[in-house]
């Protein structure tokens, strides 16, 4: 994980299209200066960012599903719930999987282990249109590349 | 068994929060109804599982942009409801 970047999929473990789930794992640093102030002498994982990090799952997952053609945007949050503090260093298990297949929209289910204990989870929701632009689908395939994605469509 | 309109009425009333007595064939849900695209995506949802269909969301809204069709069309209750029914047969057949 680069929090700063809000690169938050190190590598994805698991992808399978046939059953529309995907696994991934995500180290969350030793050190960032998020944790400065969130919080001071008692650093987490803000749950902004682990929300995050579940729409970065699933968004891998559509894409997948969607042949590389066109890019998830987070649409809505709901249901999500933080079930235990998440801290520094600590290895992250994010499984997320399609509960609905819509036109122009998906909704996923999302969680966070650390260990097999269940960290959080939530609903979301994105609406997905063909790449903007050149540039993002650019940027999109190389950190494919660098998480292992093993579905990229030819550029 | 209940009609299809009465069955939208009432995703959109518990969906959107809306009263479902101000909920009428002839409403129009975007300028009637003051649903945004983002409150139906939620409303496309339920009429997906409820009806095991795919709305079309996307190719209804490409022709309405293209001219092609308007809003009421798809988006008054009444229209709504004889697409989902159409699109109900559609699979049946």
């Amino acid at each position: 994980m680069r929090l700063e970047y809000f690169q938050m999929v190190d590598r994805i473990a698991d992808l399978d299209i046939g059953e529309r789930r995907i696994t991934v794992s995500a180290q969350v640093p030793q050190q960032s200066s998020i944790f400065e102030g969130h919080f001071p002498g008692y650093p987490l994982m803000p749950g902004v960012l682990l929300i995050e990090t579940m729409a970065q799952t699933s968004g891998w997952l559509l894409i997948a599903l969607l042949k590389f053609e066109r890019m998830p945007f987070l649409a809505a949050v709901k249901e999500a719930k933080m079930r235990d503090f998440i801290k520094p260093g600590e290895p992250l298990t994010v499984d997320a999987h399609i509960v609905h297949d819509g036109s122009g929209f998906a909704v996923t289910a999302a969680r966070i282990s650390v260990e097999g204990k269940l960290k959080c989870n939530a609903e979301l929701t994105f609406r997905h249109t063909p790449f903007p632009n050149t540039d993002l689908r650019g940027h999109m395939e190389q950190m494919a590349r660098q998480i292992g994605f093993p579905e990229q469509a030819p550029s | 068994m209940s009609s299809t309109f009465d069955q939208v009425a009432t995703i959109i009333a518990e969906t959107c929060d809306i009263p479902r007595d101000t909920i009428t064939p002839d409403s129009h849900a975007i300028d009637d109804l003051g649903i945004d695209s983002l409150d139906f995506l939620d409303i496309a949802f339920a009429i997906d599982k409820a009806f095991g269909i795919k709305l079309p969301l996307e190719k209804w809204t490409q022709e309405v942009n293209d001219g092609k069709a308007t809003t009421e069309q798809y988006f008054v209750l009444k229209n709504l409801s004889a697409r989902i029914d159409e699109l109900v047969a559609a699979k049946g057949a």
